[in-house]
């Protein structure tokens, strides 16, 4: 980037903008590969190496280009190539794929039926993404450009328009009207509390006390989630554009960038992006000649779910063990070292330069009257189709499960959807049809979150996991405050205890009077929050409590204390399979003897369940275990083996 | 000159300045509060939550902890309610769990106060009794009279323990005040054994 002369006015920007898209031609080939994390584990890497050397082998290096893109979502379907111009999608793209796909599609200009999207049900092909049903329910704003942008060029971002938004609110708009903007456009943060946006801002605009920071929350720790790192690993400039707008609009010079050290993809993007970003003239002294000075700083988090807390975050700042602290004044008033702190998600200051560029009118029309926008959801659990999904606020449950997500695997009932990670409540069938948006989730006694979305069908336990849940955030609560760190503690043991088959007549009650202390005084959201799973599973799933406690029984067959395996005679053909691979010898019969489990010895792994091919191994719960058959018992032969 | 507040604490109308918490304007107001982890003279901890009151502005009510929230012009504040007491219990009634039921101080007195039942959590959850609640009043108290700390948290969660930092030990000017703090009675002597676990051991588990 050696030559790049730094942009010092807003015309400059327009000319480079102008050189960058006259030197593309939109007609040449080129192959984009997804170097995402999901796709990477996939051997994203290893695709990437097998084109470079094909198209060298070919002698095609210089008429096909090749780029790496960002996440797009559909993770488990990776690794995901894109050639254009025609804007083919390969998905589950392997090494050994990439000669014909260069032969084939790249130089004779024929798909690759096999590679496409395959619709499971209907058998049909879609050749690009947004013909797949994941993504034709999709409005997506802040992920649609993941797709088009080398995440390490920033001359990318600026081609589609990049940094315009900056140059519009630094010589076009003073800081009070931006401000007014994000407020008229009903921005509400996108980490989960859903605060106004443009009031925070102005909240530390106003605050007494020099200097003032913005910070960017990508801490996201929770299970199964992986929003906002797939915005920071794909697009960091949009970030990174939309806290320099708010250090403008705010009065701040300093920002900085909390993001997990687990996550190096998305540590890597934004360091390299602001480093980009000041050789251009677009961070640091003077921006484009405006007179604004900002720097931006990234401090990698140790990895504490707690630390996603804003008053625990700024602690971590401060280089202090990252622990909440009371929020009685608002960190946006006093912050990181006392001062002002203007702290969002990263997914909201990436909404910000599209509100600057299209208007607060357009942003409002979008979604629900009391949530504007799209909100990304890690749709996860058990769904057919589970990755990133961006959706209008408002969109139902039920759509973005069985539309989007193509509905339960394997044909299963729908049971509950957890959504804003692990202290979001379960909410279950009879709210299907609720719009999703900020206000209507937390009705129903769970919580936008930053967006995790779990599916649950009926082969889940509603008790186990909530205990899962509760364990998870024992591990994650710092234990500062008595009723988050002793709440769970002791929540903890009573809902191992249930699943153990141990469970108290008072459980239930003493439950509700745990989580109700906890969820009144607790000190940070994360013992305030950590209640739900349990008082959701509780309310909507009374009768799986009592029937652990006071029946021992388990219906989804899940707690391992109270279930037994049992061979069904009339269908073991004697295989002798489960009997020789039962980890503790605990399957009894022989050779031409229907076989059965000696349950004193059984320590329940399942291993015999998964393996038999005749179905004739059977979880109980319960329910008393049928006597075992006599000795030498000979098996009822079947016509056909494995039917 | 401060701005003057008026608010209501339990009925009564209290004058306070601006920029104090409820708990002072309370004790002005000759209202007591319970506290466990608070002492005057040193920064709000938040901790314990026993000082939680409720609090009604604008027709809205809420519980918010008394020695951290600012007074308010117009705050309607209540620190005694059948919810308040309940809440109350349940927090002490957690914090034997890990105290263990041989505590003095201000803790024994709160619990018979508020009706606590000491073994009602701990007998569910069984553990060594450590008599401390983790109010970091010790912590907070050294650092104040010393400049720095010789004691301080280690673990986190449940496994948060307050220990002596060996190679800190030589701050320990014996002054004392870690054990004129203590509401729990842990730290019950200065001898010249230091009265908490040293780090080592705790890591080890053997404290």
């Amino acid at each position: 980037m050696g030559t790049v002369e730094c942009i010092s006015s807003p015309e400059d920007l327009k000319k480079l903008r102008q050189e960058i898209r006259a030197k593309r031609e939109p007609s040449k080939p080129s192959v984009s590969v997804c170097v995402s994390t999901g796709c990477v584990a996939l051997g994203a890497r290893r695709v990437m190496e097998a084109f470079k050397a094909e198209l060298n082998k070919q002698g095609l290096k210089d008429e096909v280009e090749i780029k790496e893109t960002g996440c797009l979502g559909f993770c488990e379907q990776g690794p995901r190539v894109t050639v254009y111009p025609q804007e083919i999608c390969y998905l589950k793209v392997k090494p050994e794929d990439v000669p014909e796909i260069v032969s084939k599609t790249i130089l004779e200009k024929q798909v690759v039926e096999r590679l496409l999207y395959t619709d499971y049900t209907t058998g049909e092909t879609a050749q690009k993404l947004e013909d797949i049903p994941f993504y034709k329910y999709q409005l997506r704003l802040l992920l649609e450009d993941n797709a088009k942008i080398d995440p390490k060029n920033i001359e990318d971002y600026i081609a589609l328009g990049g940094y315009s938004a900056l140059a519009k609110s630094l010589f076009e708009m003073t800081p009070e009207h931006v401000i007014e903007q994000i407020k008229k456009a009903n921005l509400r943060g996108r980490g989960g509390g859903g605060f106004p946006t443009g009031l925070k801002w102005e909240t530390t605009r106003n605050a007494l006390g020099e200097p003032k920071y913005v910070i960017v929350n990508c801490d996201q720790g929770d299970p199964g989630a992986f929003m906002d790192r797939s915005l920071m690993e794909g697009n960091p400039h949009s970030v990174l554009e939309g806290l320099i707008i708010g250090g403008y609009a705010i009065g701040a010079h300093e920002g900085f960038v909390y993001v997990r050290e687990e996550y190096p993809i998305a540590v890597e993007s934004i360091s390299t992006a602001i480093r980009q970003a000041e050789e251009y003239g677009l961070l640091g002294e003077n921006i484009m000649g405006s007179g604004f000075n900002f720097r931006v700083k990234v401090h990698r988090g140790a990895g504490a779910f707690v630390s996603g807390e804003s008053s625990a975050l700024m602690t971590a700042i401060e280089g202090k063990v990252g622990e909440p602290r009371p929020k009685y004044v608002h960190t946006a008033v006093k912050g990181i070292w006392d001062k002002p702190s203007c702290l969002n998600n990263d997914k909201t200051w990436a909404t910000v330069p599209l509100i600057i560029l299209r208007g607060a009118e357009w942003f409002r029309n979008i979604g629900t009257e009391g949530s504007s926008g799209t909100m990304i959801f890690s749709l996860v659990g058990k769904v057919n189709n589970t990755g990133l999904v961006e959706v209008p606020m408002g969109i139902t449950l039920r759509d973005l499960i069985y539309k989007i997500g193509g509905g339960i695997r394997g044909g299963k009932k729908f049971k509950a959807v957890q959504t804003g990670g692990p202290s979001g409540g379960f909410i279950p069938e009879e709210h299907l049809d609720l719009p999703v948006d900020f206000d209507e989730l937390t009705k129903v006694g769970s919580m936008m979150g930053s967006g995790g979305m779990v599916v649950i069908d009926e082969d889940t336990c509603m008790v186990d996991v909530a205990r899962y849940f509760v364990d998870f955030l024992l591990e994650e609560s710092c234990g500062k405050c008595i009723p988050c760190r002793e709440g769970l503690r002791v929540l903890s043991r009573i809902l191992n205890d249930i699943c153990e088959g141990k469970g108290r007549d008072e459980d239930m009650q003493t439950t509700e009077d745990i989580a109700e202390t906890m969820r009144e005084v607790s000190l940070c959201a994360l013992g305030t929050t950590a209640t739900n799973p349990v008082l959701t599973s509780l309310k909507y799933f009374r009768d799986e409590w009592e029937q652990h406690i006071g029946e021992k029984r388990c219906q989804a067959k899940v707690c391992k204390a109270l279930i037994n395996y049992y061979i069904d005679p009339q269908k073991c053909q004697a295989c002798l399979l489960c009997l020789r691979e039962c980890p503790v010898g605990a399957v009894q019969g022989g050779k031409e003897q229907v076989h059965w489990i000696d349950q004193e010895t059984c320590v329940k792994c399942g291993t015999c369940y998964e393996l038999c091919n005749f179905d004739a191994v059977k979880k109980l719960s319960g329910e008393p275990i049928p006597p075992s058959p006599p000795k030498g018992t000979k098996p009822i032969r079947k016509r056909k083996r494995g039917n | 000159m401060k701005k003057i507040i008026t608010l209501k604490i339990d009925d009564k109308e209290v004058k306070t300045e601006e920029g104090m918490t409820l708990l002072e304007a309370a004790k002005k107001a000759g209202v007591e509060i319970p506290t466990l982890c608070y002492h005057e003279g040193l920064e709000p901890y938040g901790a314990c939550r026993i000082c939680s009151v409720e609090i009604e502005k604008r027709g809205r009510s809420r519980i918010v902890a008394a020695c951290c929230y600012p007074v308010e012009e117009g705050l309607n504040v209540r620190t005694r309610s059948p919810k308040i007491d309940k809440i109350r219990k349940t927090i002490i009634e957690l914090a034997y769990v890990m105290a263990g039921e041989d505590v003095g101080g201000n803790m024994r007195a709160l619990a018979s106060e508020y009706n606590a039942d000491p073994s009602r959590f701990r007998l569910r959850v069984p553990m060594e009794p450590t008599k401390c609640i983790l109010c970091g009043l010790c912590v907070r108290r050294c650092v104040e009279a010393n400049w720095d700390s010789a004691i301080g948290f280690t673990g986190r969660g449940i496994n948060r323990r307050v220990v002596l930092f060996p190679e800190k030990s030589g701050i320990c000017s014996r002054c004392n005040y870690c054990y004129l703090v203590c509401p729990t009675g842990r730290i019950s002597s200065i001898g010249p054994d230091p009265p908490f676990p040293y780090i080592d051991d705790v890591l080890a588990g053997r404290k």
